[in-house]
C-alpha cells in the first residue's frame, strides 16, 4: 500500500539525508520526497510517499520518531487531503503540431511557460493522476525531458499537523 | 565568563560531572588538549582511537555513567566508528568529541577531513557539527542529556578547530529544550494492568530479561517481582546478571547458545513477557516458531522496539523503573498465592534445567576452554566483573560464569565486536577501581587491540586477561565444522600463532602460561595474586564446540546436542 507521511523536522543541514537514509535502510521504497520551509522558519516539512504494508509503516514512523531532529510525524493517508505535484514538461513542438498541443494544454488547464522553434515547456500543477494523464497525451508528440517535484500534501482538517495527536 | 571554545568544552564536561576521558590527540583537537593541560579532568591516552571508544563504553557499562572520548578529525574520528557502533547496538551512553577542520575549509577535502556527522548518522542516537563557538555549552548539555536519557546511546559532537580558539561568553544552560526529543518515563497504567491481567490468566508465564533492565537500574525491582510471584526467567546475553544466575528460577540464557531449559521454556510458555529486550535474531531463531504458543508482552522504553521483530500482543512503553513498579502493584492482587500458582510449570522448567544442564566432556590431557571459565569463576567467587571479546570464549563465559549482579558482565552483544574486550576492560577497571576485572578473550580477538596493553601497564591496572588460546578463530571454525564440511578456510593462525607471554612482557605486563589441566588452577591463582596487568596464555584444545547450538534460522527446539536426558 502507498502511504503519504508528513514529517516536521528541525531545519538543520543533513536532516533530509538522514531521514531518507533511515527509510532506505528499512528497505522501504521512497516514491517521492519533498522538503521545504513552513510557517515557522526553523521547521522544515518533508512529505514522503512510500510503498509498504502497515506494519512496516509503523516501524518506519517509530524509527523516524526516534530522531532527535524530528518534531512530529503525521500519517496523512487516511485523512481527507489536498495533494499536489508540479511538473515541467518539455515537448517537441513543430509549427504544424503546435496548435494541437495548445489545445491539450488548455484542456488540462496547464500553462505554456516557454516556446522556441522546436519545443515548448509546459507547466502543470495538480494531482499525480492528472499529471500522469497529461504526460500520456503529450507522449504522442514526443517528450524531450521533464521534471516532477514529487507530492506535497496538506490535510483538509482545520488544525495543523504539528498540533495533531 | 569569557573563555575559549576549548575551555568552554572542558568546563561544560566538568559541569556534567565527567571525571575521566579516553582519547587520542591530533592537529584538529590540539586546542582542546591544550585546555585539558590545566584542568582537573583526568584523561587517559589509549593507543588507538578504537581503544578510546571501547574504553569509554566499558567505563559506561561498568558504572552506569556516560563514557566520554576524544579524537582528532579524519582518521582519528573514523577510528572511533567501530566503538560508536558497538555502543549504539547495546544502548550504551557515550559522548564523543571529535576535532574537525576549520569551518573555512570544510567540504574541500582538506587534510584530515572526513564528514563524521554523515558517517555516524546511522550509528549514533544523535550528532552535531557545531558551527558557532557560542553553541558549545548548549550542545554539550544536550548531548549528555540525549546520551543518558530514554534509551541510552552514543552522541557525537564534531567541533571545527577554529571554534576551539574563539572567545565566547560562557554560560552553562540549566535546562534542555529539544522540541523533537521528550523521553517519557511514565507510560500508560492501563497497559501495565493488561499485562497483570494476562499474567493472572496465564498457565505458563515466562519472563525474558534483557540489557534494558540493567541500563535502567531496574534489576532489584525485577528481582522482587520474580521472587514474590516465583515466575521462571530467561535472559538475553545482555541481560545476564539482572537475576543471579544461581537463582533456581533463572533458566539461563536463551537463543542460539542458550540452555535447553530456556529454549524449551520459550517454546512451551503461554505468556512471554519481554523486559528491556529487543528480540535479536540470535535469540529468536526462526521467528515464525518463536514462542508460537504464547501471547507476547513487551516492556521497553523505546517505542520503536515494539513490533520490530516479534509482534507483541501487549506492550508497555516507558522506563522500566516506572513500568516494573507499576507491574508490581498491579500484580499485588495475585497475592500470597504466588508460591503455589504456576507450580506445575515451575516444576517442569526446573526439571529441564536439572536434566539438561550445560555440560562438556572433561579431560585430563588437554585444557578444556569451559573448564578455564569455571575455574576463573570459582577462584573469583563469581564476584569479578567479567569482560569478554567475541567468539566461542564469549559464549562459554556467558554459559559458565555465575553472574550475581548487574554490570558484572560486559560484552559486545549487538555488534559482536572482536577487539572490544581489552579496551573495554580497561574502561571498566578505571570506572570500578576496587572491583576485580577479568577479561576473557580469544587469541584472535586479543590481537585486534592488544596495543592497549600499553595503556593498562601505564596505569598499572589490576586487570587480568585470560586468553583462551586455541590458535584458531574458534567460532568461525565451529561454523566451518558444522555447516561448511570442515573446510577450514583461513581460520588457523600459521606458525603456531603468537607468543602472548612475550607479547605481555614486551608491553611491561606479566605473562603467564598454562599448557596442562594441572597447571591451570595455579596459573589463575598466580595471576589473581600478581599486581598490575597480567596476561594468561591458556593453551586450550582447538576442536571444541559451543553447545548446545541452534543453527541460524532454525527454531529454538532444534538444538544440536540439546537432548533432555
Ligand atoms: C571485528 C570482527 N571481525 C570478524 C568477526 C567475525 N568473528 C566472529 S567470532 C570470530 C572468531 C573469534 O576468534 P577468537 O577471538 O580467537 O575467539 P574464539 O572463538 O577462538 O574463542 C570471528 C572472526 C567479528 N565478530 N568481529
Amino acid at each position: 500500500m502507498r502511504h503519504t507521511i508528513a514529517v516536521l523536522v528541525e531545519n538543520r543541514p543533513g536532516v533530509l539525508v538522514h531521514i531518507a537514509g533511515l527509510i532506505a535502510r528499512r528497505a522501504f521504497n521512497i516514491e517521492s520526497i519533498t522538503a521545504g520551509y513552513t510557517e515557522e522558519a526553523d521547521v522544515t516539512r518533508i512529505t514522503i510517499v512510500v510503498e509498504g504494508d502497515n506494519r512496516n509503516l509503523e516501524q518506519v514512523v517509530n524509527q523516524l520518531s526516534k530522531l532527535v531532529d524530528v518534531i512530529k510525524i503525521v500519517e496523512l493517508t487516511a485523512e481527507p487531503l489536498i495533494e499536489r505535484e508540479l511538473a515541467l514538461i518539455k515537448v517537441k513542438a513543430r509549427p504544424e503540431t503546435r496548435s494541437d498541443i495548445v489545445d491539450i494544454v488548455e484542456i488540462f488547464r496547464a500553462k505554456i511557460v516557454d516556446v522556441n522553434r522546436e519545443t515548448m515547456v509546459i507547466e502543470l500543477t495538480g494531482e499525480e493522476t492528472k499529471i500522469d494523464a497529461l504526460c500520456e497525451v503529450l507522449a504522442d508528440h514526443g517528450i524531450v525531458e521533464m521534471v516532477r517535484t514529487g507530492k506535497v500534501a496538506l490535510s483538509r482538517k482545520p488544525g495543523a499537523a504539528k498540533d495533531s495527536e | 565568563m569569557k573563555m575559549t571554545g576549548a575551555q568552554a568544552i572542558v568546563t561544560s564536561l566538568e559541569k556534567e560531572g565527567v571525571e575521566l576521558i579516553f582519547g587520542y590527540p591530533g592537529g584538529q583537537v590540539l586546542p582542546l588538549y591544550d585546555a585539558l593541560y590545566d584542568c582537573k579532568l583526568r584523561h587517559v591516552l589509549t593507543r588507538h582511537e578504537q581503544g578510546a571508544a571501547h574504553a569509554a563504553d566499558g567505563y559506561a557499562r561498568a558504572t552506569g555513567k556516560v563514557g566520554v572520548c576524544f579524537a582528532t578529525s579524519g582518521p582519528g574520528a573514523t577510528n572511533l566508528i567501530t566503538g560508536i557502533a558497538t555502543a549504539y547496538m547495546d544502548s550504551v551512553p557515550m559522548v564523543c568529541i571529535t576535532g574537525q577542520v576549520p569551518l573555512s575549509v570544510i567540504g574541500k577535502d582538506s587534510f584530515q577531513e572526513a564528514d563524521i556527522t554523515g558517517i555516524t548518522a546511522p550509528i549514533t542516537k544523535h550528532n552535531y557539527l557545531v558551527k558557532n563557538a557560542k553553541d558549545l555549552p548548549r550542545v554539550i548539555k544536550e548531548a549528555f542529556y540525549i546520551a543518558r536519557t530514554g534509551r541510552p546511546g552514543p552522541v557525537v559532537i564534531d567541533v571545527p578547530k577554529c571554534l576551539m580558539t574563539t572567545t565566547i561568553d560562557f554560560e552553562y544552560p540549566e535546562t534542555v529544550q529539544l522540541r523533537g526529543y521528550k523521553p517519557q518515563a511514565e507510560g500508560k497504567p492501563a497497559e501495565v494492568e493488561a499485562v497483570a491481567q494476562a499474567l493472572a490468566e496465564a498457565k505458563k508465564p515466562l519472563f525474558f530479561v534483557g540489557g534494558g533492565v540493567i541500563n535502567a537500574e531496574a534489576a532489584p525491582l525485577l528481582r522482587r517481582v520474580v521472587e514474590t510471584h516465583r515466575i521462571p526467567v530467561i535472559g538475553s546475553l545482555m541481560g545476564l546478571g539482572a537475576i543471579p544466575v544461581t537463582d533456581p528460577l533463572f533458566l539461563g540464557m536463551v537463543g542460539m547458545h542458550g540452555t535447553v531449559a530456556a529454549n524449551r521454556a520459550v517454546m512451551e510458555c503461554d505468556l512471554l513477557v519481554g523486559i528491556g529486550v529487543r528480540f535479536d535474531d540470535r535469540v529468536t531463531g526462526l521467528l515464525a516458531r518463536f514462542a508460537a504458543n504464547a501471547r507476547i508482552a513487551h516492556f521497553d522504553i523505546d517505542r520503536a522496539e515494539v513490533n520490530k521483530n516479534v509482534v507483541a500482543d501487549l506492550a508497555v512503553v516507558g522506563d522500566l523503573r516506572w513500568s516494573l513498579a507499576a507491574l508490581e502493584s498491579a500484580m499485588a492482587d495475585l497475592g500470597g498465592e504466588g508460591g503455589r500458582r504456576w507450580e506445575d510449570w515451575r516444576l517442569q522448567v526446573t526439571r529441564w534445567s536439572e536434566e539438561a544442564p550445560l555440560s562438556y566432556q572433561k579431560s585430563d590431557d588437554v585444557i578444556k576452554p569451559q573448564s578455564v571459565i569455571e575455574e576463573i569463576d570459582r577462584q573469583t567467587k563469581s564476584e569479578a566483573v567479567i569482560v569478554t571479546d567475541v567468539g566461542q570464549h564469549q559464549m562459554w563465559a556467558a554459559q559458565y560464569c555465575r553472574f550475581q549482579r548487574p554490570r558484572s558482565f560486559i560484552t559486545s552483544g549487538g555488534l559482536g565486536t572482536m577487539g572490544y574486550g581489552l579496551p573495554a576492560a580497561i574502561g571498566a577497571q578505571m570506572g570500578q577501581p576496587n572491583e576485580p576485572v577479568v577479561l576473557i578473550s580469544g587469541d584472535g580477538s586479543f590481537l585486534m587491540n592488544c596495543q592497549e596493553l600499553a595503556t593498562a601497564v601505564e596505569h598499572q591496572l589490576p586487570l587480568k586477561v585470560a586468553i583462551l588460546n586455541n590458535n584458531v578463530l574458534g567460532m568461525v571454525r565451529q561454523w566451518q565444522k558444522l555447516f561448511f564440511n570442515q573446510r577450514y578456510s583461513y581460520t588457523r593462525f600459521a606458525n603456531g600463532g603468537t607468543d602472548y607471554v612475550r607479547l605481555a612482557e614486551a608491553f611491561g605486563a606479566t605473562g603467564l602460561r598454562a599448557e596442562t589441566p594441572e597447571e591451570l588452577p595455579e596459573v589463575i591463582a598466580k595471576a589473581l595474586a600478581t599486581e598490575g596487568p597480567v596476561v594468561m596464555d591458556i593453551r586450550v584444545c582447538a576442536d571444541e564446540n559451543v553447545l548446545p547450538m541452534v543453527p541460524a534460522g532454525a527454531p529454538l527446539d532444534q538444538m544440536i546436542n540439546g537432548e533432555v536426558k
